[in-house]
């Protein structure tokens, strides 16, 4: 099976040592994370993960099913890039006097559509969200300009056909088992779950 | 210090009756989550940071027994044997550093083969972790890939809490060994006890999956229909207690069924229906019928690679049926057809209700050909060796004569196993303790410690070979302490064996490092005050197993047997399961 980009989403309780056991899930294999994201869902208390690596869809679903046997982990999805809608985010440092000056970064800021976050005398940081291409992009032609410093961020992602999490925790804090284990080979329906 | 001895002893009454504002330290709380918890065996080491512990212990002898061993190592083997024959949960204590490290082995070894183990391990102050204190590791860091949960205590108040949810996980769903790292204030600390309550539920842990009737269906219709079904049996069997709804299940439809090493003796040997081991050096009719069957049934057991070969000559023709609790092993290694997730003491029943009654007598009949053909070209020359040199497998049949298939069976790792486990009788289950997954040598002697501890009213014989003995025969110390009636049965063929015969059949004979040298092994255990002898002639066999199995207490009988003997049949590496060799 060819190698493509997954997204994998997972719900975590919001315990020390968590990225470690998400992460070693990763290096057992020897599997190169891409992208990671962390921080608190929606949910108090339960924390999302957003990792993206490069694997076939086979190697990402046994991933995520080790994902999912681990004790502090609710549920590990993994979705291709079409399956759901994704940012990056990125912040720029670049100097004020070539801003200034030049009406060509003026216009390149205005295609990528960053904003300002904080024009000082000396610099002037900017930020945008996109796609990786369009961030590299923007990187690239403000590199001519003394781009000082660069950051980005780890990908978030919106799955599209997700439900949320409020239902599937009230199923997990419901003493009976109610989840259904899936399987794509026999369940054919539109199910975004791994499992 | 003084006010922790003086609320010790009046507390614990207190505790029991009413369950009300009780101060105890975090040690007691430890012991007395054990005792909610049913413990009656720990095996343990002290050392300074699990000393609060062992202190409170002092005052808890009457109610727990605590087995010390000689190195940690052989205390979590010894936890796993006694979880294996009792099917409880085994518990084990050890300091920070390297008395923690010395766990890993043991559990890597718990967490392949799904034992349910509580680990509680002592770890320095709080204010001290991360300052590369004495005797301090990252233990929760180095344990993590080898266990199902592990978790850090610093505060005592967190003891009863966690301990119920360590418990809960190490036994419930595919068990699993567990590690509680307990920094030393947390064990002193005291606090308000307000009792202990058992954990039946995580939010983010789901032990079994949902049974989905539509696939138990779909299987009944697969094996209704099928011609030639064949099951294939693992430890699942075993840990999910369900032999009687296994039994029920083949006979019913009157299906062959084969065992990995794991899953011996959840059926009995002489069950008609039983036709043998399966993998590398599994009997040759399951391996080569795996090819010929139209359906696969695989129940509590994992397709692990010894087992299946090469896995793109694996069963490619049959439909597979996989009975498993955990989700994560369906697909992962054989792709199933019909995936019946689930604790197959609730799904085999669901199953056998919607099978037909049948008997596949012509196809059984096809495995006890095959098997006349191994008993021709393997069996008969290993059990009655026509040379004066003693096999490993005419002890294990002798050994079958005089325990008539009763005696727990502990093997260490290597061609004595393989050996032990194709020849070894059963009565019932529970009685095969070996070490399936990681191949632990040196698990063999402290496991059969911990089996008997498990069941002290059986049988307990340890057959090991002359390397693994060697790396763990400290815990004779054990032995001769405590006093577990554990029978050595040693099969010394002055190699380590199984890499011998992979160096003969595979590298052209170039032996490496494989010719091992032994200590007098009889004048070490009478060092250890265990008697023993040694034998190197077949006429002496017979009664020098009877002396020890009559012996009261343990003892060591040493079997020299022939130097250069081959397991056979064998599955190659990187060949199928049907081109298993004969010789």
């Amino acid at each position: 099976m060819l190698k493509q980009e997954f997204t994998l989403t997972i719900y975590t309780e919001n315990k020390v040592g968590i990225i470690g056991r998400i992460a070693i899930q990763f290096s057992r294999k020897k599997i190169n994370i891409e992208s990671v994201n962390g921080a608190p869902s929606e949910v108090s208390g339960i924390f999302r993960f957003t990792i993206v690596i490069n694997e076939s869809e086979e190697v990402v679903r046994k991933v995520c099913r080790q994902l999912e046997k681990q004790v502090d982990i609710l549920k590990a999805y993994y979705n291709t890039n079409e399956e759901v809608v994704w940012q990056e985010q990125a912040l720029f440092k670049v100097p004020t006097s070539q801003i200034a000056e030049k009406a060509s970064v003026e216009r390149l800021l205005r295609q990528y559509g960053a904003r300002a976050v904080v024009i000082r005398n000396d610099y002037t940081v900017f930020e945008t969200s996109g796609h990786s291409e369009e961030i590299d992009g923007l990187t690239q032609a403000l590199g001519k300009f003394g781009l000082i410093e660069f950051v980005r961020s780890g990908r978030i992602a919106i799955i599209k056909a997700s439900e949320g999490f409020h239902k599937k925790l009230k199923e997990f804090e419901n003493e009976e088992v109610s989840e259904m284990v899936e399987n794509e080979f026999l369940d054919k329906q539109d199910k975004i779950f791994t499992m | 210090m003084n006010t922790v001895e003086t609320n010790k002893e009046s507390n614990i009454e207190t505790v029991e009756k009413t369950a009300v504002k009780t101060q105890l330290s975090g040690s007691q709380a430890v012991l007395e989550a054990l005792l909610a918890e049913n413990v009656d065996t720990v095996f343990g080491y002290p050392g300074g940071a699990i000393m609060p512990i062992y202190d409170a212990l002092y005052d808890y002898n009457d109610k727990l027994r605590h087995i010390l061993v000689r190195h940690e190592q052989g205390g979590i083997h010894a936890a796993q044997g006694y979880a294996r024959t009792s099917g409880r949960t085994g518990v084990v204590f050890a300091t920070s550093g390297p008395g923690a490290t010395n766990l890993i082995t043991g559990l890597a070894d718990a967490m392949i083969d799904s034992n349910p183990i509580v680990c509680i391990t002592g770890q320095v102050f709080a204010h001290l972790l991360g300052t590369d204190a004495f005797q301090e590791t990252d233990v929760i860091n180095i344990t993590t890939p080898v266990t199902k949960w592990n978790y850090q205590i610093t505060d005592a108040t967190e003891i009863p809490e966690m301990l119920a949810k360590a418990f809960y996980i190490a036994r419930s769903g595919r068990p699993g060994p567990v590690l509680i790292d307990i920094t030393k204030n947390a064990q002193v600390q005291l606090f308000d006890y307000l009792g202990y309550k058992p954990c039946h539920h995580i939010r983010s842990y789901r032990p079994k999956p949902v049974i989905r009737h539509e696939y138990i269906k779909e299987a009944a219709e697969l094996i209704n229909q099928a011609k030639r079904p064949f099951v294939l049996f693992g430890q699942g069997v075993i840990l999910g207690k369900a032999e009687k709804e296994f039994q029920a299940f083949i006979e019913k439809g009157g299906i062959p069924s084969a065992w990995t090493v794991m899953g011996l003796s959840a059926l009995n040997t002489d069950h008609p229906l039983n036709v043998g081991m399966l993998g590398m050096h599994g009997n040759y009719a399951p391996n080569v019928m795996t090819n010929d069957c139209d359906v696969l049934i695989a129940v509590g057991m994992r397709f692990d690679d010894r087992v299946t070969g090469r896995l793109d000559k694996y069963a490619k023709q049959a439909k597979i049926i996989h009975m498993d609790v955990d989700p994560a092993e369906i697909d992962k290694n054989v792709k199933a057809d019909v995936p019946v997730w689930g604790d197959c003491k609730e799904t085999l029943p669901l199953l056998t209700e919607l099978i037909e009654k049948k008997s596949h007598t012509e196809w059984l009949n096809k495995f006890r050909e095959l098997e006349k053909e191994e008993i021709k070209e393997v069996i008969n020359e290993e059990l009655n060796p026509s040379t004066d040199i003693m096999t490993m497998g005419e002890v294990i049949k002798s050994l079958n004569e005089l325990t008539g298939g009763d005696a727990v069976i502990v093997t260490d790792v290597g061609q004595h196993q393989m050996v032990t486990c194709r020849y070894a009788k059963f009565n019932q289950s529970k009685s095969n303790v070996t070490s399936g997954g990681l191949g632990t040598m040196g698990f063999g002697l402290p496991a059969a410690i911990g089996a008997w501890y498990g069941a002290p009213e059986r049988t307990v014989v340890a057959v090991i070979g002359d390397g693994g003995f060697q790396m763990t025969l400290q815990e004779l110390g054990t032995i001769m302490q405590f006093g577990a009636k554990v029978k050595i049965l040693i099969l010394n063929n002055e190699f380590l064996g199984m890499v011998r015969q992979w160096q003969q059949l595979f590298n052209d004979k170039r032996y490496s490092f494989v010719n091992i040298t032994s200590p007098d092994f009889v004048a070490v255990a009478k060092g250890y005050y265990i008697d023993g002898q040694r034998i190197s002639e077949r006429s002496q066999l017979k009664s020098a197993l009877k002396t020890m199995l009559d012996h009261d207490g343990s003892y060591l009988l040493e079997v020299m047997v022939g130097k250069e003997n081959n397991v056979f049949p064998m599955v190659a590496q990187g060949s199928s399961v049907s081109e298993i060799r004969l010789k």
